[in-house]
């Protein structure tokens, strides 16, 4: 199966050559952290996570998100998803390496990753992520290549394979959910010290990881011949909408908390996301106009797909849109927003602000090149194959 | 001071050499059946009343304020001391500062606590603050890797360096700010070293030991010993009931930061 991606159009090969560019330009920086040290990122004794961090809690939630065309297909039996839960579990396969990659690039002592394996903590949320996220990877790939195996020979899967599509499930819910648990337990972090943030990660995963695939789709459907069907596009954007629309409800009710019970401790970081933190005469606000855009987007995205709901149009274009609209509002809300403001203020009420470095910046641009790199090589297996079949 | 220093060495010898001499009478500190009488357990609140709370020997600290007021050169002191013994690095910046012990206003070492009109003293004084070892820690709860635990022969927080991985989960885990990371090789920051303690390298957490490479020598704490004579700082088992800490625990009100997070600090403040 490798094969098919090695033959392309030259569209095919610039993109990888750019993804490839990138990819170097990461590795390069990573150098210079890997013989430096931490210190080379904009991140503090205050802020000690940043972009990093907050990138690897954004693609568990795009991974977890495939489950939404898992679920309807091997549950529901809905039949509309045939062709594309592929898409859905290679996305889950990409956005898992680059969630262990970005870990890796967060550790002070990289070599000496392994700890966490030879000491097992299992009082440590962090040991459990490392079990259930390497689980998922591990039952995607095998998912993924035993279904895409069976497809190009034209045979039904074997029937052993659906047991562990069936785990998967449970599993794609547990990875999120963990990946939650690592700050909604810390006493003293009050913004993510609340119950509803597992189920909020959980609503906009499931909004963000579909929103890509759609994007995906489209892309494809300019460019390789592949088409999702427009019923299964429609019925994508529906999941999505009502994803985004819990997702904000949720949100909304952290702004009711905080701003109804004034506990201060509940306001700070929603003060400082949204209206700047003053602190000592001076107002801290980096993070403002990221999340208005994003609340705008949101908003916006929702809008357009009520809109195609309501007057019951469907147009690719507005679906392209508003999946980008939404997939930025909520990659500001959750890789951006939710893991910075978490420091905001510090557990002795003072303020850091964070701003990432170009050294930090190239190494996180190189590790979602590398996803996005290993993404298109999967997909273009998996179109080929689906090319192959019909042919 | 002399017999007071003896009765010292007495505990901190037998806290690290538990087993051989450890004190045979342990007792609870705040557990209901001894606070009754006037005093009711709050319920689930504050210090940890009614919840069960290390048997065995707990090191703790009391500090008390009241001498601290006015000299703060004594605070200095007691910084300057720990930073060296301990081969603490001198980074400028707050970025990538590593400390700890420091000195910071009430309202940010006190942040649960009422921070309207104050007295004077208080509002213009400075607060030492370091890490509490807690007898509920976040910070070891939440490490994959044991690399920071509970030294269950004498309840501190201790850390191996050589095993920690840099993931700084801990620090996000605990609620008072007492850990530090090493963004850098620390090395080249060092003042004077000192041969007789590790000094670390990039890409670890660290913060207060209290002073168990010392206690092990029969030492106190750096930071209590630049305070002597002023009875600024008091060390000593929490848990027994002979001890000069408890002494001073049982005569005055004071109160732990941020109680309300439930770790349950070893270090008191008299206020
Ligand atoms: S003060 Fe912080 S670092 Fe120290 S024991 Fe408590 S939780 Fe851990
Ligand atoms: S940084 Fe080190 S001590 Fe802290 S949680 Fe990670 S491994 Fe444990
Ligand atoms: S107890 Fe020791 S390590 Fe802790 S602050 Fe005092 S001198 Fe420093």
């Amino acid at each position: 199966m490798i094969e098919k991606t090695l033959k392309g159009k030259p569209a095919y090969w610039i993109w990888l050559a750019i993804l490839g560019t990138f990819i170097a330009i990461g590795w390069a920086c990573y150098f210079r952290q890997y013989v430096f040290g931490l210190g080379l990122t904009g991140m503090s004794r205050d802020v000690s996570w940043g972009l990093y961090i907050s990138q690897f809690t954004f693609l568990v939630g795009v991974a977890a998100g495939g489950l939404m065309l898992v679920l309807p297909y091997y549950i529901h039996n809905y039949k509309a998803f045939g062709r594309i839960t592929i898409l859905g579990e290679f996305l889950a396969i990409s956005a898992l390496v680059m969630c262990l990659m970005f870990i890796m690039a967060d550790l002070g002592q990289p070599l000496r990753g392994l700890n966490v394996i030879f000491h097992p903590t299992p009082q440590s949320m962090l040991f459990w992520d490392m079990c259930v996220l390497w689980g998922y990877l591990l039952l995607n790939v095998l998912c993924g290549w035993v279904i895409l195996t069976a497809e190009r020979k034209q045979v039904p899967p074997p029937k052993w394979i659906y047991f562990f599509v069936a785990i998967s499930i449970p599993f794609a819910v547990s990875i999120h959910t963990v990946t939650a648990m690592l700050y909604c337990g810390l006493p003293g972090r009050h913004f993510w010290l609340s119950a509803i943030i597992a189920p909020r990660f959980l609503a906009s995963a499931f909004a963000a990881g579909p929103s890509l695939i759609l994007l995906a789709c489209l892309v494809m459907r300019k460019y390789a011949h592949f088409d999702a069907g427009k019923e299964a596009i429609q019925k994508m954007t529906t999941i999505i909408m009502y994803a985004v629309i819990i997702n904000t409800f949720f949100f909304l009710l952290e702004f009711f908390v905080g701003y109804y019970s004034e506990v201060p401790g509940h306001i700070h970081s929603l003060e400082y996301l949204f209206f700047g933190l003053e602190h000592d005469g001076h107002v801290y606000n980096n993070l403002v106009p990221f999340m208005w855009t994003a609340a705008l987007f949101n908003f916006t995205g929702l809008g357009i797909l009520a809109y195609m709901k309501i007057a019951k149009v469907f147009d690719y274009r507005l679906v392209g849109t508003a999946a980008t609209l939404i997939f930025l509002a909520l990659w500001a809300d959750k890789g951006l927003g939710f893991v910075f403001a978490g420091f905001v203020p510090n557990p002795l009420e003072e303020v850091t602000e964070y701003i990432p470095t170009l050294n930090e910046l190239g190494i996180t641009l190189g590790i979602w090149a590398t996803g996005f790199f290993l993404l298109t090589l999967l997909y273009k297996i998996a179109v080929g194959i689906e090319h192959e079949v019909e042919a | 001071m002399d017999n007071k220093r003896r009765k010292f060495l007495k505990m901190a010898g037998a806290t690290v050499l538990a087993g051989i001499g450890a004190p045979a009478v342990v007792k609870l500190t705040s557990v209901p059946a001894l606070a009754s009488g006037s005093e009711q357990a709050a319920a689930g609140h504050g210090s940890g009343h009614g919840e069960e709370q290390r048997t065995g020997i707990r090191l703790g600290m009391v500090i008390d304020m009241r001498k601290f007021y006015g000299n703060e050169e004594l605070l200095n002191q007691a910084i300057a001391a720990c930073h060296a013994v301990h081969n603490v690095p001198e980074i400028p910046g707050r970025k990538s500062e590593i400390k700890w012990i420091w000195k910071t206003g009430f309202a940010n070492a006190f942040v649960a606590q009422s921070q309207n009109l104050r007295s004077e003293t208080v509002k213009n004084s400075q607060f030492p603050v370091l890490c509490n070892h807690c007898d509920n820690p976040s910070c070891v709860k939440v490490c994959p890797t044991k690399a920071t635990f509970v030294n269950e022969k004498n309840g501190i927080v201790a850390m191996d360096y050589h095993r920690c991985i840099g993931c700084r989960f801990c620090m996000a885990a605990c609620p008072f700010g007492a850990r530090s990371f090493n963004w850098q090789d620390p090395r080249p920051f060092i003042k004077t070293y000192n041969p007789d303690f590790p000094s670390r390298m990039r890409g670890v957490v660290e913060k207060c030991n209290f002073c168990a490479e010392r206690l092990a020598l029969g030492l106190e704490p750096a930071c209590v010993e630049a305070c002597q004579g002023t009875g600024a700082m008091v060390f000593g088992d929490l848990n027994d009931p002979q001890s000069e800490v408890r002494k001073v625990l049982s005569e005055e009100f004071t109160i732990q930061r941020n109680a309300a997070a439930g770790t349950r600090p070893s270090v008191f403040y008299i206020v």
